[in-house]
């Protein structure tokens, strides 16, 4: 029986429902232990060195001062690391770089490449001495030649980042559909347009933090906010140990966004507790969480469209550059996630992309929620809202009527095998933005706009991704779930015990769920590219299901009726006769007859081969979510302020375990595009960063965040538990395209660079000079 | 080592006397989790910003991380452990837990403070007003929609005498 018959069978009792969470009780009532709320007798405090310089040359890195001070217990350079490598890696291949090794140093050797790269550490009885000790290492650098732009890095005489690389590209995807010469000289219609996105932040409140101790048996053990407890393996290969001798304990996050999917405080930690031998503390300061922690990747995205005058897209050429920073870390996966879908949610025949990406010396770009898949909405969809200008179209009506359907294939050649929901997502969002408001005051225009969008859900599927849980009832009839899901606060947890109760005909409130713990948990994977729910959500229903046939064949005998015609609910196991038995007694009979009361299961995700897109491409991912955003926007005409009065975003969850967490997810990704759109600017002066405060790098207050409306649609075709599709990230996508359409709406001027500030705008209204970021329409009739 | 200027203080924390000596350089947010263990305040920038370490002092909403505690003697200090009597939850933090106001928590204590303590002073406040409100309380997960329903439902509750 499938999830979804089974729900139908029992009424949908625990899953759909907007339950609220358990975690949401410890956290409201100030409970919750977060990674810096853990304190341990003799703990030291762990402090890192870092590089002031964005490029430069260590030439003498004297420690001996700083090891002398009373309270100092360890000082660590590149020379005490046991292997001081970190293979930041990449499986699968890009098409010209060959196999691509993603690593960096744990420490700096002779090197420096970007501004906040790690030198040395030390551990300190408090948090003063640490800071002395930092002061009292002597480090003599000499500055060298640094490279700050893409394009100016592909340059051939441009600085090398990496000069045994011999070049700056890191790496590259092509893809060529159809013949697009041909489809361009068919075209009756033709937009242009380049677009640049910034470097952005996470900014999750909650800074990066751990505590690490040596435990019992030699085990290394780094309590740590992380949303990758598989980073054990790192830390085991940096310090030389076999990975069964380290141990992560991930935590309740406050807030992850991709920014603590790369290992941030735990190889630090494990050095110094390893050293030391005693446990240490690790809190990053705001300051330094936005000096040197992993950004968003700019883009430039130059896009040229055609279309026939009905409005049908007949080909689209697309270059995109993205600044991967001084090192690789995730770089070309991300790559990878724009190039799939740098067309957007359309039939496109003729395509041809060209993507790469960069090294330079400023801060090093990874995951951020979106990865690379949202960058390409700002211009995909402002090239919509062009040609819809430019034919006199409808925007809905344009974006239906090009909308891939369930068996069409993405120019990469990956063929969409569950529901489109485009035409439906795009007219709901539109409809229920209502109807226009006239503008508030005289100087002001209001404008509209929409911008629909496609994010992957689940890894890339030659990463052959899977995922664990145990599920087993206690002899009072009470469930414990065990699964290394970390849980970032999106509700993973608790939607997995919705799962759980659904399935074994328990309240919820009669489960309890462990997570996150590489030793003690069954592993799940990571809490990234929005795949938890999936992931770990089918692997806790198959457990769950597996579980519930063994208890069903014994209550079958004590009921003497078939297992398949039985009922669960509420702790009693019925016939269809009205009979009943506690499900305690069951589990009695079970224990008797040695039957487990516990199941254990994996899920494999949709797996398959790496691309050969010179064969026509294939598979890159299990499957899609598809939203619409709507927006109406006040521009203010005299100063360019834009205020943005109504919002409204729909997404296809396929089916939402947790309305309440759905909708949550929805309205914060929707602010988080939101901040994209108009306020968030990572600032950098040849790789300085200006912005390493919350009161310079600006992320949306109440003020500014509208009451998203969230519109939710459940086709029931998702890949995850009862036919769910992932809702993590697609919400930030569409923003920033949804308001530049809006502003071109109200005051005519394009906007084309990232952030929206109100200087840009007032100067294009004004047609002041120094306005390179606008462009006009440039739609053409071929 | 510089010598430190110590300061003796008493002040009232969540209901309880305190004497304690502390460093004349340290702020309350410090002496809350460094010295005290009062883990309930969150740390989310130490610069004044965000809002995350928001206690109540003498029932006024501040960041912590501004106040030097040497300026507590005879103060009255509230965090989120003072708001729950009994450990039971005020109707504000059910209000959050109902509305889906908390995802990852960590904005949560300053952000129910804060909205305690304006609807003290503003029981009959509207949304826009509660928005204005909770301005200098940054959250990254929200959006804030759902804890402006929680907290206007409460305030709701509140003027209709629940």
């Amino acid at each position: 029986m499938g999830a979804r018959e089974l729900a139908e069978r029992t009424g949908w009792r625990v899953v759909g429902k907007p339950i609220p969470r358990h975690d949401a009780w410890d956290k409201v009532l100030a409970r919750t232990a977060y990674a810096a709320d853990w304190e341990m007798p003799g703990m030291l405090v762990g402090k890192v060195l870092r590089s002031p310089y964005p490029s430069a040359r260590i030439l003498r890195l004297d420690t001996t001062r700083a090891r002398s001070l009373p309270g100092v217990a360890a000082v660590l350079t590149a020379r005490d690391v046991p292997r001081n490598t970190l293979w930041t890696d990449v499986p699968g291949q890009t098409t010209e770089v060959g196999p691509l090794r993603a690593k960096l140093h744990v420490l700096a050797e002779d090197r420096v490449r970007y501004q906040g790269e790690p030198v040395a550490l030390v551990a300190a009885e408090s948090e003063e001495t640490a800071e002395e000790a930092l002061r009292a290492i002597e480090v003599d650098y000499e500055p060298l030649p640094g490279v700050f732009d893409p394009l100016d890095a592909l340059a051939p005489d441009a600085p090398l980042v990496h000069p045994d690389s011999g070049s700056n590209l890191l790496a590259r995807w092509n893809v060529q559909t159809g013949d697009v010469a041909s489809g361009f000289a068919r075209a009756e219609v033709v937009v242009e347009g380049t677009y640049r996105t910034q470097f952005v932040d996470h900014a999750y409140l909650e800074p990066e933090a751990g505590v690490a101790w040596v435990d019992a048996d030699g085990v290394l053990t780094i309590r740590v906010a992380t949303q990758v407890i598989e980073h054990f393996r790192d830390v085991a290969e940096v310090l030389g140990l076999p990975h069964n001798k380290v141990r992560v304990i991930g935590t309740y996050l406050g807030g992850g966004f991709g920014g603590k999917e790369d290992v941030t405080v735990e190889v630090f930690l494990g050095l110094l507790a390893w050293s030391t031998r005693r446990p240490v503390k690790m809190v990053w300061s705001r300051q330094e969480s936005l000096l040197a922690r992993s950004k968003r990747h700019p883009f430039v995205m130059r896009y040229r469209t055609g279309a026939l005058r009905t409005g049908e897209l007949v080909a689209q050429e697309v270059e995109l550059v993205a600044d991967a920073g001084a090192y690789a870390f995730l770089s070309a996966l991300v790559l990878l996630y724009a190039t799939t879908v740098a067309c957007g949610p359309y039939r496109v025949p003729n395509v041809s992309v060209q993507a790469r990406t960069v090294y330079t010396n400023n801060p090093p770009t990874s995951a951020m929620r979106g990865f690379g898949a949202m960058q390409v909405v700002f211009a995909y969809e402002q090239q919509m809202d062009r040609l819809a200008r430019a034919l006199g179209m409808d925007p809905v009506e344009l974006r239906v009527r090009n909308a891939l359907r369930k068996g069409d294939r993405l120019p990469i050649g990956q063929v969409l095998e569950t529901h489109v929901a485009i035409p439906e997502v795009a007219r709901r969002a539109w409809e229920t933005l209502g109807p226009p408001q006239p503008p508030s005051a005289p100087h002001l225009r209001v404008g509209r706009g929409l911008a629909c969008n496609l994010q992957p859900y689940g890894r890339i599927v030659w990463l052959h991704d899977w995922a664990s849980a145990w599920v087993g009832f206690e002899m009072d009839g009470s469930v414990v779930v065990r699964t290394g899901v970390p849980d970032v606060g999106a509700g993973q947890a608790s939607s997995l015990c919705q799962i759980a109760a659904e399935v074994l005909g328990v309240p919820v409130d009669r489960v309890t769920i462990h997570v996150s713990d590489s030793a003690l948990t069954p592993l799940a994977g990571t809490t990234t590219a929005t795949r938890q729910l999936m992931m770990s959500g089918n692997a806790v229903l198959r457990a769950a299901s597996e579980l519930r046939d063994q208890v069903l064949r014994v209550a079958a005998q004590l009921l003497e009726t078939p297992a398949a015609d039985l009922q669960v609910e509420d702790g009693q196991v019925r016939a269809p006769d009205g009979r009943t038995v506690p499900m305690v007694r069951v589990l009695r009979e079970c224990a008797r007859a040695g039957v487990p009361r516990s199941a254990f299961a994996t899920y494999h995700a949709p797996a398959g081969d790496p691309i050969d897109l010179e064969r026509g491409g294939g598979r890159v991912f299990p499957d899609f979510t598809y939203g619409a955003h709507a927006a109406e926007v006040e521009v203010d005409t005299e100063t360019g302020a834009v205020r943005v009065r109504r919002y409204v975003a729909c997404h296809d969850v396929g089916q939402a375990i947790n309305p309440q967490s759905v909708e949550g997810q929805i309205q914060g990704g929707a602010v988080m595009g939101l901040g994209y759109a108009l306020l968030e600017k990572v600032a950098l002066d040849r790789g300085n960063n200006l912005t390493t405060t919350f009161a310079t790098y600006l992320i949306p207050t109440s003020m500014e965040a509208p009451d998203v409306v969230p519109v939710v649609l459940e086709s029931g075709e998702g890949m995850g538990p009862f036919g769910a599709r992932g809702i993590g990230e697609p919400p930030v996508g569409p923003p920033a395209a949804a308001v530049a359409n809006a502003i071109y709406d109200a005051v005519g001027v394009r906007v084309t660079e990232l952030p929206v500030w109100p200087e840009t705008v007032a100067r294009a209204i004004h047609g002041l000079e120094g306005s390179p970021k606008t462009q006009g329409e440039g739609g053409h009739h071929a | 080592m510089r010598e430190r200027t110590r300061v003796s203080i008493s002040f009232e924390l969540n209901g309880t006397h305190r004497h304690l000596e502390v460093d004349a350089h340290r702020t309350l947010l410090s002496v809350l989790r460094d010295q005290l263990g009062t883990l309930d305040v969150k740390e989310g920038c130490d610069e004044g910003v965000c809002g995350t370490c928001t206690v109540l002092l003498d029932g006024r909403p501040v960041s912590s991380c501004l106040v030097l505690a040497a300026r507590l003697d005879g103060a009255r200090v509230t965090t989120m452990a003072g708001l729950s009597a009994d450990g039971r939850p005020h109707p504000l933090q059910e209000a959050f837990v109902r509305h889906g106001a908390v995802q990852c928590g960590f904005c949560t204590p300053g952000m129910v403070l804060t909205a305690y303590a304006y609807l003290r002073q503003h029981p009959a406040a509207t949304r826009e007003e509660l928005r204005r409100a909770l301005a200098g309380n940054l959250c990254r997960c929200t959006g804030y929609a759902k804890i402006l329903d929680a907290v206007e439902a409460y305030a709701r509750e509140v003027s209709l005498g629940r």
